[in-house]
């Protein structure tokens, strides 16, 4: 391995990584500002112009918080768990290609960490470790909201796993390749050759799951403050508690590039039109995630495996055989 | 308005009639084809249209506190006020202590002696704010409409020993003096045009 090609990944990695930090801050803001709006308030005013510094103050409060160690707890597995929702949601991201390859002072650049060949594979499986952080956290609390919200995480993730990895194989016998950049070349000859026209069920199902996945709004069981106080983070403070954060909301921007990557052609021909669609796209996605919230109810956990084993299961097995019989005729 | 027609019970005589709500379905082919309904009728998106709507519209209904106000009515019982009169600009109060007597938390206390002039005159005169429920009743008591409700809702302070003294209350003499003292319309005032009203007092029963 030469040496460039080392220290040209690092710096993809940190840039990744302090780009996605920050989105997670303000992400929240916009959130919060999304939310208001809808609720016909304000949001945050008061730091900073239209409250943009309120972001920096959260910081600054959960840095300075003290972080707090319950009696009763696992006290390993309770400092672990933070960690590991934070961590794999960050590690999601080395497979997802963020804009086309531009030239950057004669350098070509590929704006993805790793393009190895089983992309979706990977990211799929790192997000599902990520339910790692509350199961455990949950767990580990000695906290019987903590318990309950962990157990339902155990519950929804085998329920919603199973639909994203079906839903998602219909697009995959088509490309025939799991890496993304091969998802978006074969989407690259515009918008007649996005997969969502030839896949529009499994586009669907898979963003149903994308909201179980990021545990958002109509799926938002595993953490639902109106039942369960905030689940598997009730006894969390300080730091450990934004850690949480950080993966929820990192998570999020990287659904949000995925479904385009998949099913709306991605960033198209490379141009830099493509590249802004791609961030367009995201933006959507990611603004739909906090629209939802503002007007969608939450469903209660058996209705959340009512749907996902008895509906959308179904569906996308019945998706995958008429995709794969038109393929074979 | 007449009692009778919330005492009449037959329902059918005015104008109710049942919701046509159809039945649970009970077997599976009934329940698939209600899923099915439902799955197709689109009230979530009626619901993802509304908030944007509102959204869009940017009918922001937040009042901005600390720089904002909301008015508040004349008859709003906030902290008490105590009046001057209007012609010498001395204290009305009197210090007949029926707003302590009937203080129904104890929360008043008062202090009395004779001056130079040979009047009553208030020497201490306190309101346990901590204790205070604002019910009103030292004001509707007040013969002199010396003690008042006023409008100042925001109370801070470090200790709660400055809530409050009677100089806090009494209407300062600078403020008097621009005729800045408001009349209370409220709780225990009197009612207007009451000159109109008043009869003299019958001599023979």
């Amino acid at each position: 391995m030469d040496t460039a090609y080392l220290i040209e990944t690092i710096i993809k990695v940190v840039v990744v990584l302090l780009i996605f930090s920050a989105l997670a801050g303000i992400g929240t803001y916009f959130e919060r500002k999304v939310l208001a709006f809808m609720q016909r308030r304000l949001g945050p005013m008061n730091v900073g112009p239209f409250g943009l510094l309120q972001v920096a103050a959260d910081g600054i409060k959960l840095f300075t918080k003290e972080d707090i160690i319950p009696t009763n707890v696992v006290a390993k597995v309770f400092k672990l768990a933070p960690v590991i929702t934070a961590a794999t949601a960050f590690m999601a991201a080395a497979a997802i290609p963020f804009l086309p390859e531009f030239t950057l002072f004669g350098y070509t650049v590929h704006p993805i960490v790793a393009d190895i060949n089983i992309g979706i594979l990977y990211i799929l499986g790192i997000m599902g470790v990520g339910l790692y952080g509350p199961l455990l956290g949950g767990m580990a609390s000695a906290n019987k909201f903590s318990l309950l919200s962990a157990a339902r995480g155990a519950a929804v993730f085998i329920s919603y796993e199973v639909v994203t990895g079906l839903s998602i194989l219909a697009p995959i016998m088509m490309v025939g390749s799991l890496s993304l950049i091969d998802f978006n070349n074969y989407q690259a000859g515009g918008v007649g050759d996005w997969i969502i026209w030839s896949q529009p069920v499994a586009f669907v199902l898979f963003w149903i799951a994308a909201f179980a996945e990021t545990g958002r709004t109509p799926f938002h069981l595993i953490a639902n403050d109106h039942e369960i106080i905030d689940g598997f983070g009730t006894e969390y403070s300080g730091m450990r508690w934004g850690l949480f954060f950080i993966g929820e909301y990192a998570n999020m921007f990287f659904i949000s590039f995925v479904i385009p990557l998949i099913f709306l052609g991605g960033y198209g021909d490379g141009s830099l039109l493509g590249a802004l669609g791609l961030l367009g796209k995201m933006a959507f996605f990611f603004f739909f995630f906090l629209w939802t919230r503002a007007a969608w109810p939450d469903v209660r956990p058996d209705q959340l495996m009512w749907l996902c084993w008895k509906v959308l299961m179904p569906l996308a097995v019945v998706n995958i055989v008429i995709t794969g019989l038109v393929m074979m005729f | 308005m007449k009692n009778e027609q919330f005492n009449n019970r037959d329902v059918s005589e005015n104008g109710y009639f049942l919701v046509d709500i159809p039945d649970y379905p009970t077997d599976g082919w009934g329940k698939f084809t209600r899923v099915v309904k439902r799955t197709f009728k689109g009230e979530l998106f009626v619901g993802l249209w509304v908030v944007l709507r509102e959204m869009i519209k940017f009918d922001i209904h937040t009042v901005q506190y600390p720089q904002e106000k909301m008015p508040i009515g004349p008859r709003y019982r906030a902290v008490h006020e105590m009046k001057r009169l209007w012609e010498s600009g001395t204290e009305r109060c009197i210090g007949c202590g029926l707003c302590e007597k009937i203080c129904i938390s104890n929360c008043i206390q008062m202090d009395t002696k004779i001056d130079e002039n040979s009047r009553k005159e208030v020497s201490e005169y306190t309101i346990n704010l901590g204790r205070c429920i604002f019910c009103g009743y030292c004001a509707e008591v007040c013969p002199e409409l010396a003690i008042t409700h006023g409008g100042r809702y925001e109370n801070g302070s470090e200790q709660r020993e400055h809530f409050v003294l009677y100089e806090d209350m009494l209407t300062p003499i600078d403020a008097f003096k621009a005729g800045k003292q408001l009349e209370f319309e409220g709780f225990g005032s009197i009612t207007p045009h009451e000159d109109e009203r008043v009869k003299k007092t019958p001599l023979s029963y």
